[in-house]
């Protein structure tokens, strides 16, 4: 499905003034951090011409530390174990650590971006600032090929280039979930004399010392940087609004997401694996209100997994304090929930990140008013087929094959719509079902954070059925 | 490709997660091209059961080097200069090889002899190689472990109760091969893992390739272990016709002849599209 004019791109058609360059039956892959290098490896790999748009000028995403907008400071170390961390068909050096540094996995990704020749693919320093149908009124699934389906994509070079229209057969969007700060609001705070700042521009230690510094969040970023404040200031505190499960690195030595597969892959109920996940933490960390934490108000896999075996142990040296939620701002002062009053010099908001699709009219992933895409298996655009976005998913373990497995699907996907429409638009009927599915074994919340949590293993059962069912009617 | 066996693609894998095989360090090899050319893909050679990295070391390393490929020799777990593995099964020579080739600049050409050829077959189906090379492949099953029997009965008989497996210095050549030679190379053979020795007695069946690599098969009518229908069987999974060598023995590797089928080989990745 090469397209020789791709490489020669002609304007022929115009679109509000603008040539648009038509790139023929060529993909569109939107960034190049760990779910756009799989996208641009596995649309190749399926014989698509791609041309991957990276705003900077490296591959490696959330890896990328050089570009100082990655959310991944100097001390990160995967939470994932090294088998689960990496893409299924390209193994990290298995003399690595079971958890590798930030370093490792972008070297990683670095790897995996030249054993598969993805450079040559991908333009870098350059924004995708539109991206828009080609046709008047796109929906329902349509043979390739008719304008409707096709995708006007404009980018511009981050040094001031003049930007242009291209056009593609389909887009994939890889721009990641963790960009974008979320800024909590509190009553005091624009009057607030203190510093403060978002988790994301957290570099490393030497931005804490001597300080009195306060973290806002125990997801796993804000429990990093606790343990680093714990480990290099005199007073730490960290607030969270309520009690979690707090996963150690290892149960019984092993890496505790291999442990948790094991569990969830024997044949019981699911009440008694989870009972038998609770007792093993429990038994691994303890009663954690003994430290002056909450006791978890969820039962464990119902909100996202918090994994970190140095937390409960700074607390324990006091390096860190938990605190409560915030209830007010003063001038120079923070009141707690219970009433307490701290003075912090430095407060470190570690409250997520919230996706964003600025190149998107919230119509298309109907994100209208702030709402978080509802994409079927997590990937595609229910009435737009040849749109998907890859790795916007919170998975319990294992964020790179799943990503892998979406790229596959959506690559076979492409291929079969291409040339069987009429199978591919019965497929796309038969699994209308897929887009209310939560992909979990467990009651997870509702809530915004949550929207995108699965279960790897439910979620990549779910994409292998849907992968063989495609395969019997290609 | 109308590969027989398991046609499903298989996404979950727990067991890769939950047992990833013990690390190793591994023997590999190599030879350099003296002019590099950057199209042409990197060569990993797995040795069958027995043999170590030295086997492609004596003429097809340098060999394939010699005709414009990078190239290198592996020794599996357990074999050569690799660390030593009692316990390690089919899964774990399968880890070596992706290990290795993953750890190559580009995509890699897989190729592997003898029970080496279905380590790589199985290796096809996990990491995208840029294609694989499989020299008379052993399957395993009951034909092979009769023709053993029958043609090696005090060697082979161990092998059906998982014990090793001796090859003979004519079961693996042709008589155009220095009896010494032949001799020489028969003494170094060190047997593989019992457990992987013993998988064969059944007939393997690889999973599909990823990423659709195309795939050569070649081999013997002469081979006394592998039968020209087992050859066959191998090649028609991939949709293909063995290239056959007559008048070789099962080594197409250190064979007197050596030469013929590592030349086919790189005729063949020159022409790859
Ligand atoms: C702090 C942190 C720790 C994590 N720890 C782990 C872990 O331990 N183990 C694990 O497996 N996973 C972990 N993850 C998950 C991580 O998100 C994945 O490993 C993976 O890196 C996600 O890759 P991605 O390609 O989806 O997104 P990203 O890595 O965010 O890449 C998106 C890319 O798109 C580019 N881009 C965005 N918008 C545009 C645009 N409009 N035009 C051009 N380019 C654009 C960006 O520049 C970026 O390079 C962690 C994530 C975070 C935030
Ligand atoms: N070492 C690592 O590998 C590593 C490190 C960091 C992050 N990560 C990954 O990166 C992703 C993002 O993690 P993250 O920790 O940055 O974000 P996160 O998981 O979304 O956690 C945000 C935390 O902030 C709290 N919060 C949100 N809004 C708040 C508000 N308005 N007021 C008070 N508290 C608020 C949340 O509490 P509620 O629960 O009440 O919403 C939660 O505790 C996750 O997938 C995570 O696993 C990995």
């Amino acid at each position: 499905m090469t397209n020789d004019n791709a490489t020669a791109p002609v304007a022929a058609i115009w679109r509000g003034g603008e040539p648009v360059y038509d790139r023929g039956e060529t993909v569109c892959v939107i960034g190049a951090g760990a779910s756009g290098l799989a996208a641009v490896k596995n649309l190749r790999e399926q014989g698509f011409a791609v041309d991957c748009y990276e705003r900077e000028t490296a591959v490696g995403g959330a890896w990328n530390a050089r570009s100082g907008r990655g959310p991944a400071p100097a001390s990160t170390h995967l939470i994932t174990s090294r088998p689960c961390a990496q893409f299924p068909d390209f193994p990290m050096p298995d003399d690595w650590p079971d958890f590798p540094r930030h370093t490792q996995m972008l070297a990683y990704l670095e790897r995996y971006a030249d054993h598969f020749g993805l450079r040559e693919h991908i333009w870098f320093g350059t924004d995708v600032v539109r991206v828009e149908p080609a046709g008047p009124e796109p929906s329902g699934v349509r043979p390739a090929g008719e304008p409707s389906s096709r995708w006007d994509v404009s980018i511009s070079g981050q040094r001031g280039g003049s930007s242009r229209i291209m056009r593609y057969a389909a887009v994939v969007v890889a721009n990641g979930h963790a960009f974008l700060p979320n800024r909590p609001s509190y009553e005091g705070l624009a009057g607030y004399r203190g510093q403060t700042i978002h988790a994301s521009e957290y570099q490393g230690r030497s931005q804490l010392r001597g300080k009195r510094v306060l973290v806002v969040g125990a997801g796993n970023t804000g429990c990093d940087i606790a343990v680093d404040a714990g480990q290099v200031v005199t007073t730490c505190w960290h607030s969270s609004r309520r009690g979690y499960w707090y996963a150690p690195k290892y149960v019984l030595g092993r890496p505790v997401d291999q442990l948790a597969i094991r569990v969830q892959t024997m044949r019981l109920p699911q009440r008694l694996r989870r009972a038998l996940t609770q007792r093993a933490l429990r038994l691994a960390v303890g009663d954690l209100t003994r430290f002056g934490l909450r006791a978890p108000d969820h039962h464990f896999a119902e909100s996202h997994p918090i994994v970190n075996s140095q937390l409960i142990y700074q607390i324990g040296h006091g390096g860190v304090v938990p605190v409560p939620d915030i209830a007010r701002f003063g001038r120079t002062d923070v009141t707690l929930a219970d009433g307490r009053v701290i003075e912090p010099d430095l407060v470190i908001f570690a409250t997520g990140y919230v996706p964003t699709f600025e190149f998107l009219e919230p119509d298309i992933l109907k994100t209208g008013g702030g709402a978080r895409p509802r994409l079927r298996w997590h990937l595609a655009a229910p009435d737009r087929p040849t749109l998907a976005v890859v790795g916007l998913l919170q998975p319990d373990t294992a964020p790179l094959a799943c990503a892998h497995w979406q790229s596959v699907l959506f690559a076979n996907w492409l291929r079969v719509l291409d040339t069987a429409p009429e199978r591919a638009r019965e497929f796309w009927d038969r699994h209308a079902g897929a887009d209310e599915r939560r992909y979990h074994f467990a009651k997870v919340s509702d809530s915004p954070r949550h929207r995108f949590e699965v279960s790897h293993l439910v979620y990549l059962r779910a994409l292998e059925q849907a992968l063989n069912d495609l395969e019997a009617v290609k | 490709m109308t590969t027989r066996g398991v046609q499903r693609t298989r996404v979950v894998r727990p067991i890769e997660c939950t047992q990833p095989p013990a690390s190793v360090r591994r023997e590999v090899l190599a030879a350099r091209p003296e002019v590099e050319n950057p199209a042409s893909p990197p060569v990993l050679l797995v040795p069958g059961f027995g043999y170590g990295a030295w086997a492609y070391a004596e003429h097809w390393l340098d060999h394939i080097a010699e005709r414009g490929f990078a190239a290198h020799a592996m020794s599996l777990r357990g074999h050569g200069r690799s660390d030593a593995a009692p316990d390690a099964d089919l899964r774990a020579y399968v880890h070596d090889v992706i290990q290795i080739a993953a750890g190559l600049p580009r995509q890699a050409v897989l190729v592997g002899h003898g029970a080496g050829a279905l380590v790589v077959a199985m290796a096809l189906s996990r990491y995208p190689a840029r294609a694989g090379v499989l020299v008379s492949p052993v399957f395993g099953g009951f034909g092979t472990a009769l023709s053993l029997l029958r043609r090696n009965p005090v060697g082979a008989f161990p092998g059906l109760f998982g014990g090793t497996v001796r090859l003979g210095p004519r079961q693996l050549f042709s008589r155009a091969l220095s009896t010494a030679s032949a001799r020489e190379y028969a003494d170094r053979l060190a047997g593989p893992s019992r457990r992987a020795q013993r998988a064969l007695v059944r007939r393997q069946e690889p999973e599909r390739p990823v990423g659709d690599p195309p795939v050569l098969v070649l081999g013997s009518p002469d081979d006394r272990m592998v039968a020209r229908t087992a050859l066959e069987q191998v090649a028609e999974r991939y949709g293909i016709a063995p290239l056959l060598f007559p008048g070789m023995g099962h080594d197409l590797v250190l064979d007197a002849r050596w030469r013929e089928p590592a030349d086919a080989i790189c005729d063949w990745l020159l022409k790859l599209p």
